[in-house]
């Protein structure tokens, strides 16, 4: 099973490496948050994989307050966007 | 397979910190502070620092990104052009931090076991906190029953912080019905998940409250994690009714009580003829007043911790509606 | 326990298999509510299927239990957020591309 739990963070670490770059690089400011939630969301699942790789399984802990503070963030950012001005 | 997921880890946060160097747009910025928190807190677990992991994830990656965005609702969303001539100050950070990575030429070499920071305290702690403490999450016992005094000192530390931010912005009550509907008044969505999830979240600050002992978290992590609860509460459903909830002049009152409580546990020891914060008096076994201190330490500061985030998070928040609304 | 093996490695790899199919969408697709869409559905899906192949491989104790949370959770939060985020755009303004299109073409006229 270790080799596909590492395949696995493998890919999801590519996932978020585009992610990132996606909300590094991004045409709207939209593109952006949806860059940086997509980034959160893959987070969870690195973190989750990564604990039975390490056979650490109280990283999940980690993993949903990882899950709960993206949403937060999300929200917050969303709330936030609508009091300042665009930057166009 | 740990040592590449640490540089790839490692690539990202270089990357992201650079690309926040050059980026002109504040609201951008503070996203990919937030990529950064959560990528430092990855490198945390995979150094297996969880407790630490926790922290960073919850305050770092949640909490200071709010704030962070209060404060720019506050200000302005572009950086403004510097007209210095920025040669100096180049100069200056370039010395220092070749300073600082010759510094690092003499450090002792990572994860050695003879390294100085394993061979005084640290081996004291590991053989015999089971058997003073009896907690199996160690991390939980050298904060909160050996190095209690100190964590005493932090707690009063996060209540000055609430003191100074509130004298310099305070809270401003909202006159009824005086908001238009924003655009975001109208997220039915949101509004029907989040009564659906702001419980769940309580309930996860609970658990990360009283299972500290035995797994990652404590009272820091749960007060943040409880405060993030009522602060998606305010962001959704406008900060008037989040102050129907949970009043300001309430927080004050908690976050005094939160570390009263911890300073009382330690008068108790006294009165019971121990030291300062010396558990083993608590109760007619050791082991067991360890126990009964530890959990009312953490709660007196997972309280004040969720009162003093709150309030600041007030104090922002109100600022914003306020200057933004007219 | 061979097969649950077997088993959940599919679930896993059809989990990134999603997941990375999500990431190119990110770049690929022509406007920004296309993006979402491509971002938020293969989202959920990987989601369901990387946890569902972890709990196969859990004894069913606290552990099944956390990752059915963060299962729940997910599923619950993150269409929300895309929800909220596309609503926002379209608030914001942002066009889709037939429309952006027409516009270009009612200017040019």
């Amino acid at each position: 099973m270790t080799e596909v739990y590492t395949t696995v963070c493998i890919a999801i670490l590519v996932v978020m490496a585009m992610a990132l770059a996606r909300a590094m690089s991004a045409p709207t400011v939209y593109d952006r948050i949806l860059g940086v939630n997509m980034f959160g969301t893959k987070t969870v699942l690195f973190i989750a994989v990564g604990g039975y790789l390490m056979g650490r399984p109280d990283f999940l802990d980690i993993a949903i307050v990882y899950a709960l503070i993206n949403f937060i963030g999300m929200v917050a950012v969303l709330r936030f966007f609508e009091y300042t001005a665009p930057v166009e | 397979m740990g040592e590449l997921i640490d540089l790839v880890l490692l690539a990202m946060l270089a990357i992201t910190a650079i690309r926040i160097i050059f980026l002109k747009d504040l609201f951008a910025v503070v996203m990919l502070f937030g990529i950064y928190s959560f990528l430092s807190a990855l490198i945390f677990i995979n150094l297996d620092a969880v407790d630490v992991a926790f922290t960073e994830a919850s305050v770092g990656a949640g909490i200071s990104t709010v704030l962070m965005l209060g404060t720019l609702a506050l200000t302005n969303r572009k950086e403004k052009e510097s007209s210095h001539s920025s040669i100096l100050p180049l100069l200056v950070v370039c010395i220092t931090g070749a300073a600082l990575i010759y510094g690092t030429l003499d450090m002792p070499p990572f994860g050695h076991p003879n390294n100085p920071v394993h061979e005084h305290v640290a081996p004291r702690y590991i053989e015999e906190s089971p058997k003073e403490v009896g907690l199996p999450n160690m991390v939980t016992s050298v904060l909160a029953s050996y190095r209690g005094f100190d964590t005493l000192g932090e707690t009063v530390v996060v209540f000055a912080a609430v003191i100074g931010v509130l004298s310099l912005l305070g809270v401003r009550r909202q006159e009824e019905n005086d908001t238009p509907e924003s655009g975001f008044r109208a997220h039915h969505v949101l509004q029907v998940v989040a009564r659906v999830v702001i419980p769940l979240i309580i309930l996860f600050a609970l658990y990360v409250q009283f299972h500290g002992d035995f797994g990652p978290g404590g009272g820091f992590q749960a007060g943040v994690i409880a405060a993030a609860a009522f602060i998606l509460y305010s962001l959704v459903f406008g900060l008037s009714s989040a102050f129907a909830v949970v009043g300001p002049k309430f927080l004050q009152l908690l976050a005094s009580i939160g570390v009263l409580l911890y300073a009382s546990v330690g008068l108790f020891s006294i009165y019971k003829g121990g030291q300062f914060l010396d558990y083993n008096k608590l109760a007619a076994d050791p082991i067991v007043g360890q126990h009964y201190g530890i959990i009312i330490i953490e709660l007196g500061v997972g309280i004040t911790v969720f009162a003093v985030m709150l309030s600041i998070f007030y104090a922002f928040g109100s600022q914003a509606e306020r200057s933004n609304i007219r | 326990m061979f097969i649950l093996d077997i088993v959940s490695s599919i679930l896993l790899f059809a989990g990134i298999f999603f997941g990375l199919s999500g990431a190119f969408g990110l770049f690929k697709f022509p406007d920004f509510f296309t993006r979402v869409h491509a971002a938020s559905v293969t989202d959920s899906i990987a989601t369901i299927l990387i946890l569902f192949g972890l709990i196969l491989q859990t004894s069913f104790d606290i552990n099944t239990a956390k990752l059915l949370f963060i299962l729940a959770f997910l599923m619950i939060t993150s269409p929300t957020a895309s929800h909220a985020l596309a609503k926002s755009a379209r608030h914001g303004g942002l066009l889709t591309l037939p429309e952006a299109n027409a516009k270009q073409q009612e200017q040019t006229r």
